[in-house]
């Protein structure tokens, strides 16, 4: 891949007399085969070969794997968990998101600000250190708020997290940034004046978000919903982390068990990853069908609506009083718990007494624990160039899929965004397959990561790269061709540089997930190819805590820095393009 | 110098499954220096002609030829890229880039594809001496976003004629900015492109552009052209009712040819007989229109029509807008638009009498318009 864009330029070619044959049509034809073929190979053999996994037994093909892999003993169980694992922590968060959202944008509700910081901050921290802090704070007998609850008769009101009611709510709290994020999107781009033509025609607050807000936004709503449960299904922290050790398994868990217990059985990971991946696109193509049909009464336009807000009255303190209670839980409080995990030499409740044993030993430790240094310098290496690769490779797919009249390029399109739909443990099992076998020497290297990676994140890259290369107007190519640029000079003079803050953006975005990643990377990795997930993942198993605390609050500096700067940026150049 | 013959190119169209010809059987010379101006309603296929002599677009058969070199040839299969044919354009948009200031702007061609080897003393040179044609050579080293619409659209020149093109293309350079500067900007591009003697296409959907500042004008409708000239000829001697129409203000008099005499003759309307001095392809018993502009037609207070071409009728609406008054006068069933100097004002409801000079009627052809195109006047 970092081959092909270091593509050494062509041979300056001998300077054209007008009239003689023009070659731009031809270099793109070159480049829109090569770049065809490096994406069908990151997307297309994965499936194939997990089809024909799947498909072949012992006697050749076959359907006797479904049979088999269905036929498990707890596979009506594991359906209905996962069932319910999805929709109930879709349900958490669209409707936390969605509230959210509509407050940080609609109302004149005080401490707006933070708001946005409690609806952005989950997204960073990584799912299974989330999702492990939370096992401090309501997990069977360690929880303090189970403990808290319980000290006064409450106790049943705090579900554990050893349980599906607590793996949805822990998981839903986690996945609600995205919904903000959408949400927040279809709730701005709304045209103010609508809301205001009800309100002039006599219709109250409450009726007026009935009414008026909630429907224009329902396409949008739908949308998350659906997007949501897909990825509750994909998701891999909660399940594995909670639901493993409680039995409630799901089908991530399921994939994760046929692949690390004796006897392995690849035959039940490829049919429960087909399924799941089925399942996963026919919900995406849903949700980019009912887009479409949504586009004809869409008041979502490009336009840049300065949203107006809603006056709350009397409900204004009460309102922002329960976010910043929702801040306490679903932010603070697990971001202090690993605080305070990070800081003893063995866990304690949080209290008075063990403030005495406080130390810093656990990240001492850090630097002398075998691997915990090179899983970091895996995890950087791997971001870094994983996101290069991700946002230049779809820098020129973006391109060709919007700019030039290239006849493949629906196809493209199509392609860098399926991975959208792949799960990571399936991409995982898929990988496994191809190169378990393949002569190339990938398999336990970090090239394989490096392909699971740019592979996942394709559809992230594209989605950035596609909206800052909507922004550059066709003429202002046109007119640096008519200035006499060639095809290359107007792509690295004019068109790189006017995506560049997108294409920036983009960049970070993807160094941060490639630093979370887990799902993939756990099926991946190999004793010299740990990342900093997988390695707090070990932790985790062997019961060191406080180390893994250590090494989680690091990340979480250091990913909140990254993003943090990420804004910064992303705000320096917004103002001078303005 | 830029020679264009039998330009065609579709598009495909969605809606009718077929294709539509953007432009069809183009032809025109524009000679060396000459300012020539393609006028046209939007979609009549000017600024795709504009595109293909640009080598933007790519069309489907003709000979596009500056200077004697054959840029594009269907016939011979020759097409050169765009940015090998050595034409400067100014878009609509002004396309400036926004990651650049204004010095680098101007400077970009010279530093790219063919002439990358510009050497830097001699960059700075003919960028320094392109701003101050322009007059903005104060703001070389200001950030070309900073600057006002009017002074985008003359750095968006400047970075068109750095490049010493062999024919400058302007695609409405100015339908983005307010009206005066509009206005002033007008004298200025035709000094600026007599002064430098560059042969110039320009495009636009605005009348007063295309005869203020053009030496020759093609008319386009439906992706032909339906009359080309200078400006003289394409506002008094329209060809056909779309030009009139088209090209300024006209009142359109349905009737039928009764006689000839000479280039005129005289046409029979509802109202009564017309003498004109321009019958444009017609024979004797042929239904027409007749064509006066509302400046053209005498507006008197007298109630009793005295002489040919008079007729009596009563004020319906007037506008006054300043330099002149408007009126909406009507005689029999028609309404008729009429222009007088603002000191001659007669009110709504007041009967009063029309001239038609004979000069300036025009016979044309009926019905070459459109029925969805709009009229000025609708008469019976």
């Amino acid at each position: 891949m970092t081959q092909l864009l270091e593509t050494p330029p062509e041979p300056r070619e001998q300077r054209l007399a007008p009239g003689s044959a023009v070659r731009r049509p031809w270099a793109t034809w070159v480049m829109g085969g090569v770049v065809i073929v490096v994406l069908a190979y990151l997307v297309i053999s994965p499936l194939v070969y997990l089809v024909w996994r799947g498909l072949t037994t012992g006697q050749g093909f076959g359907l006797g794997n479904i049979a088999k892999a269905y036929s498990v003993p707890g596979t009506p169980e594991m359906l209905l968990n996962s069932v319910l694992f999805a929709s109930g922590s879709a349900f958490v968060s669209c409707v936390t998101g969605t509230a959210l959202a509509f407050f940080c944008v609609r109302s004149n509700a005080p401490l707006k600000p933070l708001l946005y910081a409690a609806s952005i901050v989950p997204l960073i921290v990584p799912g299974i250190l989330y999702t492990i802090s939370w096992v401090y704070l309501i997990g069977g007998n360690v929880g303090v708020f189970q403990k808290m609850f319980a000290g006064i008769g409450l106790g049943f009101l705090i579900p554990d997290a050893f349980s599906l009611p607590g793996m949805v709510i822990i998981d839903g709290l986690h996945l609600s940034p995205l919904v903000f994020l959408l949400m927040y999107a279809a709730f701005r781009s709304t045209d103010p004046s609508l809301e205001e033509s009800a309100m002039m025609s006599g219709a109250t607050v409450p009726q007026t978000v009935r009414r008026v807000t909630l429907p224009l936004v329902r396409p949008a709503l739908l949308g998350a919903v659906l997007i949501m449960v897909v990825r509750g299904l994909e998701s891999f922290e909660t399940p594995a982390v909670l639901g493993m050790p409680s039995g409630t398994w799901v089908f991530t868990s399921r994939i994760y068990d046929a692949l690390h217990t004796y006897p392995i059985r690849y035959d039940q990971a490829s049919i429960y990853s087909l399924t799941l991946l089925l399942i996963t696109a026919l919900g995406l193509l849903l949700v980019q069908y009912m887009n479409r049909r949504s586009e004809r009464f869409q008041t979502v336009t490009g336009k840049g609506f300065r949203p107006r807000t809603m006056d709350l009255g009397k409900w204004r303190w009460p309102v922002s009083i329960g976010f910043m209670f929702y801040f306490l839980i679903a932010v603070v409080s697990p971001m202090l718990i690993l605080l305070w995990m990070s800081l003893l030499p063995f866990y304690q409740t949080p209290g008075i007494e063990p403030l005495g044993s406080l130390t810093f030993s656990n990240y001492a430790e850090l630097f002398e624990t075998r691997g915990v240094t090179d899983s970091v310098k895996n995890s950087v290496i791997l971001a870094l160039t994983s996101a290069t690769a991700v946002m230049l490779f779809t820098a020129i797919i973006s391109w060709m899929v919007l700019k030039s009249k290239f006849k493949g390029r629906k196809l493209l399109d199509l392609l860098a965004s399926f991975p959208l739909a792949m799960p990571g443990l399936v991409l995982g099992v898929a990988l496994i397959f191809i190169y378990l076998r393949s002569p190339l020497p990938i398999y336990g290297t970090l090239v394989i990561l490096f392909i699971a990676y740019v592979t996942r994140y394709l559809p992230y890259g594209m989605r950035y790269s596609a909206s800052s290369l909507a922004q550059v107007g066709a003429e202002l190519e046109e007119s640096a061709k008519m200035s006499g640029a060639t095809w290359r000079d107007t792509f690295r003079r004019i068109v790189l540089p006017l995506m560049a803050p997108g294409l920036v953006a983009g960049w970070i975005y993807v160094v941060v997930v490639s630093v979370r990643e887990l799902s993939s990377s756990i099926l991946l990795y190999s004793q010299n190819t740990r990342v900093m997930s997988v390695t707090i993942w070990e932790f985790w198993q062997n019961g060191q805590t406080g180390v893994l605390a250590a090494l989680g609050v690091c990340m979480v500096v250091v990913l909140m820095a990254l993003v943090a700067a990420a804004y910064k940026l992303g705000a320096k150049i917004g103002v001078r393009e303005a | 110098m830029l020679e264009v013959s039998g330009l065609c190119k579709g598009f495909r169209d969605e809606s009718q499954q077929g294709r539509v010809n953007a432009v069809d059987e183009v032809s025109f010379t524009v000679k060396e220096g000459s300012f020539f101006t393609m006028l046209g309603p939007s979609g009549c296929g000017k600024t795709t002609t504009l595109r293909c002599i640009a080598g933007l677009e790519k069309p489907d058969k003709g000979d596009i030829t500056v200077d004697g070199k054959v840029l594009f040839s269907s016939s011979k299969g020759i097409s050169v890229a765009a940015n090998l044919r050595n034409l400067g354009m100014v878009f609509q948009s002004y396309a400036i880039w926004p990651h650049m200031n204004v010095f680098d702007n101007v400077a970009f061609p010279l530093c790219v594809g063919a002439r990358r080897r510009t050497s830097k003393s001699e960059v700075k040179q003919r960028v320094e001496r392109a701003l101050d044609v322009v007059g903005l050579g104060h703001l070389a080293g200001r950030y070309a976003t900073k600057l006002s619409g009017g002074q985008q659209q003359r750095l968006a020149l400047a970075r068109a004629l750095v490049i010493e093109p062999a024919v400058l293309l302007l695609d409405e350079p100015l339908s983005n900015l307010d009206a005066k500067l509009r206005e002033s900007l007008r004298f200025e591009l035709k000094r600026l492109q007599r002064e430098q003697g560059i042969t110039t296409v320009y495009v636009t959907h605005d009348q007063a552009e295309a005869l203020s500042m053009s030496n020759e004008i093609a008319v386009m409708r439906e992706g032909r052209i339906s009359q080309i000239g200078n400006p003289f000829s394409v506002y008094l001697e329209p060809e056909n009712d779309f030009v009139a129409d088209f090209v300024g203000l006209t009142n359109f008099l349905k009737g039928v040819v009764t006689q000839h005499s000479g280039r005129g003759g005289t046409v029979r309307t509802a109202d009564g007989t017309l003498i004109v001095d321009n019958i444009v392809d017609l024979a004797d018993g042929e239904e027409c229109v007749v064509s006066i502009r509302p400046e053209q037609i005498q507006v008197m207070a007298d109630t009793t029509p005295s002489g040919p071409n008079m007729f009596s009728g009563t004020v319906v609406t007037r506008l006054f807008t300043g330099d002149c008054m408007d009126y909406q006068i009507r005689v029999g069933n028609d309404t008729i638009r009429c222009r007088t100097p603002a000191s001659q004002r007669y009110s709504t409801g007041k009967p009063i009498t029309l001239s038609l000079p004979a000069e300036y009627c025009i016979a044309l052809r009926r019905n070459t318009i459109g029925e969805s195109s709009e009229r000025t006047t609708i008469s019976t």
